[in-house]
């Protein structure tokens, strides 16, 4: 359970105060999404929890299960069981898909304790993995989303996310840059993550993600606050009538 | 500019406190040698390609001592390559620790006679087709003084590769070594060298790669923190030949070298490669002149350099297109990746063109570890420094990519992760 308490986070080098109290708890199991007009704190959110440097945290408290994770470098948050897909998925030349994957997967394990991945029971599960999201092995051997598509970056996130496991996952408007077919393939391996263990907080702009993606709970964030909570439906309301009737009847 | 009376001085006291040897079938090329010297005298701060790097280290009478460094923390480089093992101590080589250099068609420069020989051929006269347009004071000392290193001739393929090691076991050495190695058409070989050598090295390796050879040449200068090197490579290429060098450099107080390659039979492809890691008191300096003189060839510099207190990394290339040489190919890479700010990088890429049918690209950049990758690394759980040695690597890389021997670029690779582990932080 991911839960986050009058969270108030700056920027570091600015005195630019993005989030300003937000409270936010995502149960077990569930799937949560935030929706908000730009600027409201969304990404910082994602970036404050998985640790990028930049931000200042004044106030507040955010906990997977209990741990603290403000307190936690990146790669001990993802030990913990956070990952965090990207808007921007990062480039990285020199450094094979298939290098990387297996290096974060055993990095993982050897963090928490566990044995590490063998090299070939990792290509039989990642064959496996890949090939649900049409990442074909060229794209494997590849630098890190370098040369990429904007489908195929967010794709191979997913497969991040898929052999990494995670109990948290927070999905960064992973539905930008894709066209229909590819935001249903992204989706289709989403869901298939998707069991009573693991939660996912799902931040986009648009309904249609949400389509795929059928949420249990929906936030409205707004100046650095989630602002309204309720069903499914309030997407739709969102993408019926904008932001503007929302926000003025909360604020 | 007029030679100055202070490096004609230099180079006399030099001459002066070797012995140049006299007698044998190298007698006139080493007399040769002493004139061009005497003519040229020693480099000195001042000249334009001494600029970077300060010579006096390199010039002065007596080496500084270096204290013996213990690599035994590692397997030495090449283990696992089945190779002829030749074994020079401090300069002089060391039959006891050696393969049979006859088995594998060598012979010792330190046991040649009066008798006509065919590096007669060789021996200083690439070396002196090179002090042309930019001096090398330190190359001209080489061949006038040396008295040890390999001949080698090879007619085909050679059956294994040969390694020369460098052991130093004296704080004070001060070892010359000059190789001759001369590929006849077809002929194949890969010559690996490692080590320190000694307290202060001077180095020439003269290749004549005929047409249709190939030449792969690797070489990993040893992780004695206070040694200091100057090399030079004098390469000349006949058509459709290859040659590749990669050279790996960890820690030394001073290393130069210099690689003179010359294109002279059309389609020949020259690459020169280095990956340099050097952490506080380090100066690596390439110094590249690659001469396309026929058409269709291709060149490849690729020079990475990876600096962190205070470490300074040098890179002066340059690719000359002679008149007529179209269709050619050059391609000239020199990076650094500064770990903090009190390292340096400092380049000096340069293109001179005469022919009107040419590619020819160059680049050169300094840079910090990318934030960003560093923080994409560790949210998938990728620890700091792990994540910080990847990015290294990785910016290493097209350096390595230019071994061809995979098992060889493997060891290489393995040598830079260790180094890496060793100076995290």
């Amino acid at each position: 359970m991911l839960e986050i308490k009058n969270l108030h986070v700056k920027l570091e080098d600015d005195e630019k105060v993005i989030l300003k109290g937000l409270n936010l708890t995502v149960e077990t199991g569930k799937v949560h999404a935030i929706m908000g007009p730009n600027g409201s704190g969304k990404s910082t959110l994602s970036y404050v929890l998985s640790g990028r440097d930049g931000y200042e945290v004044t106030d507040g408290s955010a906990t997977l299960d209990g741990v603290e994770l403000l307190e936690m470098e990146p790669e001990e948050r993802a030990a913990a069981g956070l990952f965090l897909a990207f808007q921007y998925p990062v480039e990285i030349p020199g450094v094979g898909n298939m290098t990387f994957l297996r290096t974060a997967v055993n990095a993982q394990r050897k963090a928490r304790g566990e044995e590490e991945m063998s090299a070939g029971e990792f290509l039989k599960v990642v064959r496996e993995k890949a090939k649900s999201l049409k990442i074909d092995a060229e794209m494997m051997k590849r630098p890190v989303n370098v040369g990429f598509s904007g489908g195929e970056k967010k794709r191979n996130e997913i497969l991040q996310m898929a052999m990494l496991e995670p109990k948290m996952c927070i999905l960064d408007e992973t539905d930008s840059g894709l066209d229909v077919d590819a935001m249903k393939l992204v989706a289709e391996g989403v869901n298939a993550l998707r069991n009573e263990g693991r939660s996912f907080l799902v931040i986009t702009h648009y309904q249609r993600l949400l389509d795929h993606i059928k949420p249990d709970v929906v936030h409205i964030m707004a100046d650095g606050r989630i602002v309204k909570t309720g069903g499914p439906e309030l997407a739709l309301e969102v993408e019926n009538n904008g932001y503007a009737d929302i926000l003025a009847e909360v604020l | 500019m007029a030679v100055t009376q202070a490096k004609l001085d230099a180079a006399s006291a030099r001459l002066a406190a070797l012995d140049v040897p006299a007698g044998g079938w190298m007698a006139a090329a080493r007399k040769d040698a002493v004139a061009r010297l005497q003519a040229m005298g020693l480099p000195g701060k001042r000249d334009e390609y001494w600029r970077y790097t300060d010579p006096t280290a390199l010039t002065q009478v007596a080496a500084t001592p270096a204290a013996l460094f213990d690599a035994s923390d590692e397997a030495p480089v090449f283990d696992g390559i089945d190779r002829v093992r030749l074994v020079f101590v401090d300069g002089v080589f060391d039959p006891a620790q050696s393969d049979d250099p006859a088995a594998a068609g060598v012979e010792l420069l330190s046991r040649q006679g009066a008798e006509i020989h065919w590096a007669q051929g060789l021996y200083g006269v690439l070396e002196t087709r090179g002090q042309t347009p930019v001096a090398r004071p330190l190359a001209a000392l080489n061949t006038a003084a040396a008295t040890e290193g390999v001949l080698i001739r090879v007619t085909e393929k050679a059956a294994k590769p040969i390694n020369l090691i460098y052991l130093h076991k004296s704080e004070t050495s001060d070892a010359i070594l000059h190789h001759c190695v001369k590929l006849e058409a077809g002929a194949e070989l890969t010559l690996l060298e490692n080590g320190p050598a000694a307290a202060r090295f001077n180095k020439v390796l003269e290749v004549e790669v005929a047409d249709g050879a190939r030449f792969h040449h690797i070489r990993a200068q040893g992780r004695d923190h206070q040694r200091r090197a100057v090399t030079h490579i004098f390469a000349r290429l006949g058509a459709e030949s290859l040659f590749k060098s990669f050279t790996l450099t960890a820690n030394g107080v001073l290393t130069r070298n210099e690689a003179v390659l010359e294109l002279t039979g059309d389609d020949a492809v020259a690459h020169v490669a280095g990956a340099a890691v050097g952490d506080g008191d380090f100066l690596h300096d390439d110094t590249v002149f690659v001469t396309h003189a026929a058409e269709r060839c291709e060149s490849r510099q690729v020079f990475k350099k990876v600096l962190k207190n205070g470490a300074v990394g040098v890179f002066q290339g340059k690719i000359l297109v002679k008149p007529g040489a179209q269709k050619t190919d050059g391609y000239q890479i020199s990076q650094s990746l500064l770990l903090d700010e009190a390292s340096q990088f400092l380049a000096k890429p340069e293109l001179e063109i005469y022919a009107d049918d040419v590619k020819c690209s160059h680049g050169s950049t300094s840079g910090a570890i990318d934030e960003t990758a560093l923080y994409y690394l560790r949210s998938r759980g990728v620890p700091l420094r792990q994540a910080q040695s990847l990015l290294v690597l990785a910016f290493l890389a097209e350096a390595i990519a230019e071994i061809e021997d995979e098992t060889i670029a493997e060891d290489v690779r393995a040598r830079l992760e260790a180094w890496l582990a060793r100076h995290e932080g």
